[in-house]
């Protein structure tokens, strides 16, 4: 005979079997619904370079203390110009490369001569902050080359990416991890 | 000298640009004479899906192993070892994202946004330990989340908590549960990563608002056990209630408990509870009566909480970033602001209408407006339930660890005699 503690009285025991059977049958029901209705594949975050305005909420809000968001540059957009308002500041004293002259708070671009008149502009990913002052002078007088992206070697994909709650253009997206970048030229 | 001219030139392409113009080519790409290639852009490719799979199994395997070191080896000792093992592994490696607490947020998505498809590792991580913990208890919260790894690693001067504080305080953690629902289902926001305390030390960054949470919630969990698990939690409460109804549960004592009493220090999350002393027969008239009481008062709370919730809900609409930029454009358009700011210059450079605007608006707010009645109508329920459940007189014969409370941390194994009666007799 079993002892009768308050916990094994047989209406008790009942009401608790039904409901653990229960509760095991709602959370295989839940779990097959989502599951169906799931996607093997991951989600990462990125930024829709249409939506981007490049207010610079990316160097300051993302978790790292060094932004996973960089600019990146579609070359077969580029015009390869001399004067690049994506790399000069506005009215340059002369188009140099001294720091005077440039757009980048951490001269995280590259210039290099190609062929007359003809310059190619490089990031120096390590030095870029994702700050987007030469995604707006691109956009503002060139063809938009340069943009933000997201580079998933820095990103830790956080559920809620801090950036896109601090997106003013809500250009933040979840894309699929096999496609991982929206690119410019693509 | 020619600014003027320089100036408007300027002024007419800034003009130009602003109009969608993002992808016009305004200075063609060169056509090279020299044999100059165009580089493309490097994509480093994300974390790969095969460690995906990996988090998994160690999820499955940490619950399991925590399951049986719990149950059957009882052992505080290896139960650290498992617990430093997650944290190092799901806090430190992983940087505490994946998680289940967060997963709700998703699940939340998921259920209420068709366009939302939830990714299977994320249901998982949600699924995974409520499954364990209907079997064998809370061993989730004892040794695979490192949320709870970090506040059992610092607690150091545990203070008791009386009763109804840490009956009030866990009202708290009710509400936490239902905002970040309300937030997530309506795809404002997931709070609960958002502020999430203890992430920002696994990856060793965070802005100032969340490392002062982060900071004060580890000092807290120096003098308070489990602080966090505890009072606000959202998926420590799922857990509690599935908890309630386990198949097996932590018992302090292997066999029989003896009564010595020894055990009743143990606990720093207050969820021993003690053998129940009988009521005197004066007594149960009087308690008959304060039950009947909250059970007429109980669609009062639920009603209150309907009105409360209904009332709050602007505010609480205000987390959506489509309410927020109508607002916001609203206040620019009847002139009280005058200048805009990032948010309403991407709208007006976007093209949308207004009235699109103000439209999605009021939909997103009347979604509030249901909502959060339905939120305040449940906490109403969660506050008269709970009045209601601690003025039951429950009997108890023995030191019991209480089902829902009891995190399965196994420090009062080795409180108990009979445990260690029980240890030489295995050793034997």
């Amino acid at each position: 005979m079993e002892k009768q503690t308050p916990d094994n009285l047989p209406r008790r025991r009942f009401l608790r079997e039904g409901l653990w059977t229960g509760a095991l049958a709602a959370l295989g029901a839940a779990c097959a619904v989502l599951l169906a209705k799931g996607r093997r594949q991951k989600y990462v975050w990125q930024i829709d370079p249409l939506k981007c305005i490049g207010c610079g909420n990316c160097a300051t809000h993302c978790v790292l203390n060094e932004s996973a968001v960089k600019c990146v540059h579609a070359y077969a957009m580029c015009g390869y110009c001399d004067l690049c308002t994506g790399y000069f500041i506005p009215e340059p004293k002369e188009l140099t490369t001294a720091a005077e002259n440039q757009l980048c708070p951490t001269g995280a671009i590259i210039r290099t001569f190609v062929e007359d008149p003809y310059f190619e502009y490089t990031i120096d990913e390590p030095l870029c902050v994702g700050c987007g002052k030469c995604v707006v002078g691109c956009n503002a007088f060139g063809n938009g080359s340069l943009f933000l992206q997201v580079r998933h070697d820095r990103c830790v994909n956080c559920n809620e990416c801090a950036i896109a709650v601090a997106c003013p253009s809500q250009a933040f997206k979840r894309v699929p991890i096999e496609t991982p970048y929206i690119m410019k030229d693509a | 000298m020619n600014r003027l001219p320089r100036i408007s030139i300027v002024l007419l392409l800034w003009l130009l640009c602003t109009v969608p113009a993002m992808s016009i080519q305004r200075f063609p790409p060169p056509e090279f004479e020299t044999d100059h290639t165009i580089p493309t852009a490097t994509q480093p490719s994300a974390r790969s899906v095969g460690f995906e799979i990996l988090d998994v199994a160690v999820l499955t395997a940490a619950l399991s192993l925590a399951s049986w070191l719990v149950l059957k080896k009882r052992s505080r000792r290896w139960i650290v070892v498992l617990m430093l093992f997650s944290l190092v592994y799901f806090g430190f490696w992983r940087k505490g994202c994946i998680c289940s607490i967060g997963a709700i947020g998703n699940v939340t998505l998921a259920i209420f946004d068709s366009n939302y498809a939830i990714p299977w590792v994320m249901l998982l991580f949600f699924f995974l330990p409520l499954l364990f913990t209907l079997f064998f208890g809370r061993s989730f919260c004892a040794a695979v989340c490192p949320l709870g790894a970090v506040q059992d690693v610092v607690l150091l001067r545990p203070l008791e908590i009386v009763p109804w504080l840490e009956t009030t305080l866990r009202l708290l953690a009710w509400l936490y549960l239902s905002v970040a629902v309300l937030l997530a289902a309506t795809g404002s926001a997931f709070v609960i990563c958002r502020y999430d305390p203890f992430v920002a030390f696994f990856r060793f960054s965070a802005n100032p608002a969340i490392w002062i949470i982060s900071f004060s919630m580890l000092i807290i969990a120096i003098f308070v056990g489990r602080p966090y698990c505890r009072f606000l939690c959202p998926y420590g409460l799922i857990l509690r209630q599935v908890g309630r109804i386990s198949k097996f549960r932590v018992t302090i004592t292997p066999d029989e408990c003896i009564h010595c009493r020894l055990c009743e220090g143990a606990c720093p999350f207050g969820a021993i509870e003690k053998p129940t002393v009988e009521w005197p027969r004066t007594e149960y008239p009087r308690g008959r009566r304060r039950l009947i009481t909250l059970i007429c008062l109980l669609p009062v709370f639920i009603a209150a909480g309907i009105w409360i919730g209904h009332a709050l809900h602007p505010k609480l609409a205000a987390n959506h970033p489509v309410v927020q930029l109508a607002q916001r454009v609203k206040l620019e358009q009847t002139g009280v602001h005058l200048e805009t700011i990032d948010m309403s210059k991407a709208f007006y450079s976007s093209g949308q209408t207004l009235e699109h605007l103000y439209a999605s608006a009021d939909q997103v707010s009347s979604q509030f407006a249901l909502g959060s009645a339905i939120m305040g109508g449940f906490l109403g329920l969660v506050i008269g339930g709970t009045l209601l459940t601690h003025s039951i007189f429950w009997k108890r014969a023995e030191y019991e660890a209480h089902r829902a409370g009891c995190v399965a941390c196994g420090r009062c194994y080795n409180y108990c005699p009979r445990h260690r009666k029980w240890l030489k007799d295995k050793k034997v």
